[in-house]
């Protein structure tokens, strides 16, 4: 029974997972040896992530081959997946605020003294033992509450290195890292890695995943495209099959007369967020905001539209200077904000469509105080037409609607006010690939109708379809400010991965 | 100093506690009977123990960011039942009583915690519904009975009154289950599981923990103290008409609030709300003996609520903001 190439520790093949109509994942496959790290790599949306959450039982997945350690496998929860024996850093830190530092790391595998009492003693013990061993300085004894992103990253990578696992994956461990702690990770993980564990991981960082890991997959749309050795592949070619599509054709941005400079951002700062952000956009010209997730994109729309605060800096409309952090003044001086999560952000799921397209309007439809459903209907009735919100009726709640639908609905209600500026925060996410092309012609229009537009979008396709200017944020600033003609995925992509941690750390 | 008296309140428990100890010098000052007396003495001890039942129940509950609003109706229900037994079959031993009505509470908490589990609908509105459900079978039950005295026997009835060295009875009861609760809550992995859930139940979830089954066992637990405190009511009382324990649920939830059990769970103990309730049962008692009048009686209680909401309020903004200048020296040093 000799087997002279020994199982490999995970094998993904031709998985695929839809939630409703959308396809998050295609065909998503890896194969990771034992004693390997494996870079995973691929735009925002591609799939990364979903295909971390089926390993770590978090979704199942609708199909495909999934075997751990040489057994087929299929987790019903994170429990399963992490008796199995594997271990997961996610994205967003997930603690216990409530609870002590210790007890996160420790959280239902406490120590127990005689009468299966939890030993707080030996708990703490335990957390300082492994804090050493990744270099921090934390007090397990602390809440968990009011810790930066970077103290609960270390807190995700502690336990997930305590657990022991045989499989540890990493969605993107390092985007809140000082450069310090990345190189203690790194050197813990490789640690791992000769004890003959696997290790996934996630970065958009590609000096890390070049300094770090031995294997590469690239995922594209949903779907695997490649596995290389890092040694015989470079950065160029990565990029390439990441972005690899033609681009012109999906999104078509009409060409439309640029006018005045509508919106003026001087020395934009934000502690903690962004820095030095400057930029203007003028009338009929969409400039599309690129970058990572986490770059700091949605926190400087946010800042404008007067959502968030800043620190410095000052924000013109029209020449005119919009105050900070109120919203009611920006959409008064004509501006509009169609956030990231409509659900959460934008629509009143649970309310009429009706009352949705009218609820910023609200005030001119008032009539001695009182607002009738009648009036709410008139008023969206004109502008669900000129968007063709495909919808029965529009005193029908707003989720019974389709994403694509949705989002027109937030549109309209924007539209309805009248603006010379609208910002949209990912336009198109969970929407159908047809409904997104009419998305797309919507904001091509409305640039053609004088509106500026600020568009802000993880989709490099979709940036680079419709933008006239691309700005791309990387680490809270603006890295590069491309026009059309010069924008192209790879120019795109390099600056948006660049890093300043020289500069910051001065 | 400044500092020594923040810390102080910090630990709610310990404030709390000064506030009801003030409460019982003060009034003793104004009578003394009210503690230097045989009877004062029992009351000042015995009345608060059917709360401090409760509030041990409702703070686990709370804790996994629940409620539970049906014990009020519960009590009632086991109360009577305890007196039906009797009635039924007497000389049933008195322990066997108790098994039931804790049996009892604990099915009833169980299908709170079920339909909250799986229907995930706000544990607000099923246990509203299952109040009014569970009262409503109590009504059908008894219609227009009631328990007396004289239907109860006599060595149950003792228990209401009776000490041992000085304490009562009931109020060891009462101790007992919240030294037990409380050793639960803070040395077992399943209690501080409740915590974890409460925090954040999604991260709870992604985390692997049996969210659905702790929650569970919060409802069933506070059910099972609900019945507990019907037959504590029984006893104390030895009368039982269908407004038993009516509007007791929201004494119990106040109690808990008060004694520094967040409302969104996470945090708190369970002694805090056991000390929480001895203060609104002491101070329901000891305001007329000041001589304040009824409307007062109840506007303390409310002004208790809102000042422990408002100082965990107070706190928790000191603390974000300590929290905050400490990041900002931290990241530029």
């Amino acid at each position: 029974m000799s087997d002279p190439v020994p199982e490999p520790v995970l094998v993904l093949d031709g998985v695929h997972k839809s939630f409703g109509a959308t396809a998050a994942l295609t065909s998503g496959g890896i194969t990771v040896e034992a004693g390997s790290i494996h870079a995973l790599v691929g735009e925002n949306g591609a799939g990364k992530s979903t295909m971390v959450k089926i390993v770590a039982g978090v979704h199942r997945r609708d199909g495909g081959v999934f075997r751990f350690q040489g057994e087929d496998v299929d987790f019903a929860s994170t429990a399963d997946a992490k008796a199995a024996g594997i271990a997961v850093i996610y994205q967003e830190p997930t603690l216990f605020p409530d609870l002590s530092v210790a007890e996160n790391l420790f959280m239902g595998r406490q120590p127990y003294k005689s009468g299966r009492r939890i030993d707080r003693a030996a708990m703490y013990e335990r957390a300082e033992m492994l804090f050493q061993r990744l270099g921090v300085r934390l007090d397990p004894r602390r809440l968990a509450r009011g810790l930066s992103i970077a103290d609960q990253q270390i807190i995700e990578i502690a336990k997930a290195i305590s657990l022991d696992a045989a499989l540890l994956v990493m969605d993107e461990p390092t985007a809140a890292l000082s450069g310090v702690e990345v190189d203690r990770l790194f050197a813990v993980a490789r640690g791992l890695r000769d004890e003959g564990r696997a290790l996934v991981f996630i970065s958009h960082r590609f000096e890390e995943i070049f300094a770090l890991c031995d294997t590469v997959t690239v995922f594209r749309d949903g779907a695997y495209v490649a596995t290389q050795p890092i040694a015989e592949t470079n950065r160029g070619e990565i990029v390439a099959q990441m972005v690899g599509r033609d681009v012109e054709e999906l999104f078509p941005k009409v060409p439309a007369p640029i006018g005045d400079t509508v919106l003026r951002v001087e020395d934009l700062n934000s502690t903690g967020a962004f820095h030095d952000v400057s930029f203007e956009v003028r009338a009929g010209e969409i400039v599309g905001i690129a970058g990572l997730v986490g770059a700091g994109r949605s926190e400087i729309a946010r800042a404008v539209f007067g959502v968030d605060g800043y620190d410095s800096g000052s924000v013109h409309l029209n020449g005119r200077a919009v105050p900070m952090r109120d919203p009611r003044a920006s959409i008064k001086a004509g501006m509009a904000f169609v956030p990231e999560d409509r659900r959460l952000q934008g629509l009143v799921t649970d309310g009429s469509i009706a009352r949705n397209i009218a609820s910023v309007i609200r005030r001119g439809l008032v009539k001695a105080g009182l607002l009738t459903s009648r009036a709410e209907l008139r008023a969206a009735d004109a502008w669900a037409a000129r968007l063709q919100v495909k919808t029965h009726a529009l005193d029908m709640p707003a989720t019974t609607m389709s994403g694509g639908n949705q989002q027109k609905v937030v549109l309209a209600k924007w539209l309805s006010t009248e603006p010379s500026l609208l910002i949209v925060d990912e336009p198109t996410r969970g929407i159908d690939v047809g409904t997104k092309a009419e998305v797309h012609r919507l904001l091509s229009d409305l640039a053609g109708q004088g509106i500026a537009i600020l568009m802000i979008s993880s989709e490099l396709a979709e940036v680079l379809g419709m933008a006239d200017r691309v700005l791309v944020v990387s680490e809270g600033r603006i890295t590069a400010d491309i026009d059309r003609e010069q924008a192209t995925p790879e120019a795109v992509m390099r600056a948006a991965t660049q890093l300043h941690h020289a500069e910051a750390g001065e | 100093m400044k500092h020594a008296i923040a810390n102080l309140l910090r630990t709610r428990e310990l404030a709390v506690a000064l506030v009801l100890i003030a409460a019982v010098v003060l009034t003793a000052l104004k009578s003394e009977s009210f503690v230097f007396s045989a009877d004062g003495w029992r009351n000042l001890l015995v009345t608060p123990s059917m709360l401090m039942i409760l509030a041990v129940g409702q703070a686990a509950v709370i804790i996994t960011r629940n409620v539970d609003l049906s014990v009020g109706s519960v009590l009632g229900l086991t109360a009577y039942m305890t007196g039906r037994i009797f009635i039924e079959a007497p000389g049933t031993p008195i322990i066997v009583v108790v098994l039931a009505a804790i049996g009892l509470g604990a099915v009833l908490g169980l299908v709170n915690g079920v339909v909250v589990a799986v229907a995930k609908v706000p544990a607000l509105v099923i246990t509203l519904g299952t109040l009014y459900i569970y009262r409503g079978v109590f009504l059908t039950w008894a219609g227009s009975d009631r328990i007396n005295a004289s239907d109860l026997p006599d060595d149950f009835l003792a228990l209401g009154n009776k000490q041992i060295a000085s304490v009562p009875v009931l109020s060891a009861v009462a101790l007992l289950v919240l030294i037990a609760v409380g050793y639960y809550m803070y040395y077992s992995r399943g209690g501080r599981e409740m915590y974890a859930i409460g925090s954040d139940p999604d991260a709870a979830r992604l985390y692997g923990l049996p969210v659905t089954r702790r929650v569970i066992s919060a409802f069933v637990l506070s059910g099972a103290l609900a019945g507990l405190a019907g037959v504590v009511y029984a006893a104390r009382y030895g009368t039982v008409s269908s407004g038993a324990g009516l509007g007791i649920e929201l004494e119990a939830v106040g109690a808990a609030v008060i004694g520094g059990v967040a409302i969104f769970g996470g945090s708190g103990t369970v002694w805090g709300a056991a000390i929480g309730a001895a203060l609104l049962v002491t101070i329901n008692r000891a305001l007329p003996v000041v001589g304040i009048s009824d409307f007062w009686q109840r506007a303390v209680v409310g002004a208790l609520i809102l000042a422990a909401i408002v100082l965990d309020r107070v706190l928790a903004l000191h603390r974000e903001r300590r929290l905050s200048i400490e990041r900002d020296t931290r990241s530029t040093a």
